[in-house]
């Protein structure tokens, strides 16, 4: 089993897309197929920013074994009030800093969802966030 | 591992002193200092030629042709890189480079550029199709062709299924010339004056195509100090650019999206800058764009690493060049029938080469890797470059695919022989009882 675990800061956007370029490097050296490792790339990179936008900071861990490519995260709040309403194509609290940088066009969470071959989301109010990913190798 | 392929980018072994100055600068860490001389790992290699431009002791070669080598044919067609002109500062027009080129030994010259021309009014029509994955990756400069495969191999969809302009330009000439002379087309010898050694690459292992049209290629540093004289003595030429001067700028970057695609493009050069531009295409931040150029060397091909003259000079020698000319656009200057009487499109696909992989199954890979990251767990992380692997992490990589021990890092051999110097002192303080 491969376990990798990346810190990710609040606001740390001068490091951003640095934790999946190593995901991608990682998968690239296991042999990942070029189609799998395309949805995997979406996918962590949009986990990656939704923290760095988001959260107050927080972590994604990378495991890969015999069940899978697994990607989750896990965040120190301030959690999601409606993650049905988040989940939404186009809905987004992004603030002024990320809309001005590009972000913020609601694709993130459904992105994820869509490019996983499972998706599972938690959010507590005042706790934090919690998202796992599965992708199956084929 | 992967194919098995010709590469351009050689070492010559008696220049080369073993120094690390090529590992840190090759991107696919394809290099490998080992028994005191530089390695090049084949499969990784993408003959992008920074490794020939680092090195001080011009220990890394492209091989191309000799100038000699044309005169196995009877017929010799040149086919110049628009960045020759580059070469020639002050030179009063195209037709005395070209003129040059007939006084030593072709028979025949045409222009790289007309092919960029041809390339120019296919990427528009292929544009057209909103089906292809956006954006759409420029496959003019093979190095960066090779780096997709090797490093980016999910991009590959992106890559435009179109040959390169020196290919249209080979396929072109040797047709007309055929036809004019009335000589049979295996008779006729096409040689490319390039300046970077990923061309030559492209000639004798194409991407995307079975053969080349190109029978040869003879770098730029090599052909200036035979053309130089010429050029100095031509004071005015017959002979004239057929090119538009949209294909003339496709020698620095930046002008084939001048000339395609003016809006919503990037252009992209430099190795490093392609490769992290690159990532972020992967990771899908930039399906907005339509078309992507990228040029291995930095300035385009006139910073390509078997040019004479600085890119710098050379790109400004270019675009006087171009201003010189009248402004006519390739849309106009090719006509449309040109596009199905040529082989202008793919006709192989280009499949990932898969050298990155620790193991051709994944259950091994995943094994090898845990094994990987407990040696780096150890290892300094100074990516120091003694032990002759670029980084820590292509040190342990290399002692899981059995290339070495740990012992070749000189921190761990330190360590270990500091503790086998506290042995003897503890020996040496045993008493006789």
């Amino acid at each position: 089993m491969i376990q990798t675990d990346y810190p990710i800061h609040h606001g740390d956007y001068t490091r951003a897309g640095e934790a999946s370029a190593d995901i991608k490097r990682q998968l690239r050296q296991l042999g990942v197929g070029s189609a799998t490792l395309r949805r995997i790339a979406v996918a962590a990179y949009e986990m990656e920013l939704n923290i760095i936008i988001h959260s107050l900071g927080g972590s994604m861990t990378l495991v890969v074994d015999n069940d899978g490519i697994k990607l989750s995260s896990r965040d120190e709040g301030p959690g999601i009030p409606d993650v049905s309403k988040a989940m939404s194509e186009g809905f987004s609290t992004a603030d002024e800093v990320a809309r001005g940088l590009g972000f913020g066009a609601g694709m993130g969470l459904p992105n994820m969802r869509r490019n996983a071959d499972q998706f599972e989301i938690e959010s507590v109010m005042g706790q934090g966030t919690q998202i796992r990913m599965l992708f199956l190798l084929t | 591992m992967g194919e098995k392929r010709f590469h351009s980018v050689q070492l010559d072994k008696d220049k080369c002193k073993g120094c690390t100055n090529c590992l840190k600068h090759c991107p696919t860490e394809a290099i490998r200092v080992r028994g005191g001389r530089a390695h090049i790992i084949n499969e990784r290699c993408v003959d992008c030629g920074e490794c020939i431009r680092i090195c001080e002791y011009h220990a890394k070669v492209a091989m191309t042709d000799k100038l000699e080598d044309i005169f196995r044919f009877e017929h010799r067609i040149a086919l110049p890189a628009p960045s020759l002109y580059g070469q020639f500062r002050h030179v009063g027009s195209i037709g005395i480079v070209l003129e040059a080129l007939t006084r030593i030994g072709f028979t025949s010259v045409f222009e790289v550029a007309r092919g960029a021309d041809v390339i120019t009014r296919a990427v528009k029509e292929k544009l057209k199709n909103p089906d292809r994955p956006r954006p759409l990756i420029s496959s003019a400069c093979p190095a960066v062709t090779r780096i997709i495969q090797v490093r980016f191999p999910t991009l590959i969809p992106h890559i435009i299924d179109l040959k390169q302009p020196m290919e249209v330009a080979a396929s072109i000439a040797r047709a007309e010339y055929a036809k004019t002379h009335g000589v049979a087309p295996e008779k006729i010898g096409v040689f490319f004056i390039t300046p970077c050694a990923a061309k030559m690459t492209a000639i004798r292992s194409p991407l995307g195509h079975e053969k080349s049209e190109v029978d040869g290629a003879i770098s730029m540093m090599e052909i200036y100090g035979h053309l130089l004289p010429h050029v100095a003595e031509i004071k005015a030429s017959d002979m004239t650019t057929s090119a538009t001067p949209f294909g003339i700028g496709w020698a620095r970057s930046g002008g084939e999206a001048d000339a395609a695609v003016p809006k919503n493009s990037m252009v992209v050069d430099g190795m490093d800058n392609v490769i992290r531009v690159l990532e972020e295409v992967e990771d899908g931040k930039l399906r907005d764009l339509d078309y992507f150029e990228g040029a291995a060397c930095p300035g385009g091909c006139v910073g390509g690493p078997l040019t004479y003259e600085n890119k710098y000079l050379a790109r400004n020698t270019v675009m006087s060049l171009m201003d010189g000319l009248p402004p006519r656009h390739p849309q106009e200057a090719v006509p449309g029938s040109v596009l199905n009487k040529y082989p202008l499109y793919f006709d192989k696909p280009i499949v990932p080469n898969g050298s990155m992989k620790l193991h051709e199954s994944i259950a091994n890979a995943i094994e090898r890797m845990e094994q990987m990251n407990a040696i780096l767990d150890r290892l300094p992380g100074y990516d120091c470059g003694s032990c002759g692997s670029p980084t820590c992490r292509a040190f342990a990589e290399d002692i899981v695919r059995g290339y070495c021990s740990e012992t070749d890092c000189i921190f761990i051999l330190k360590e270990r022989l500091k503790g086998m110097a506290q042995q003897m002192v503890d020996i040496s303080h045993t008493r006789r009882e």
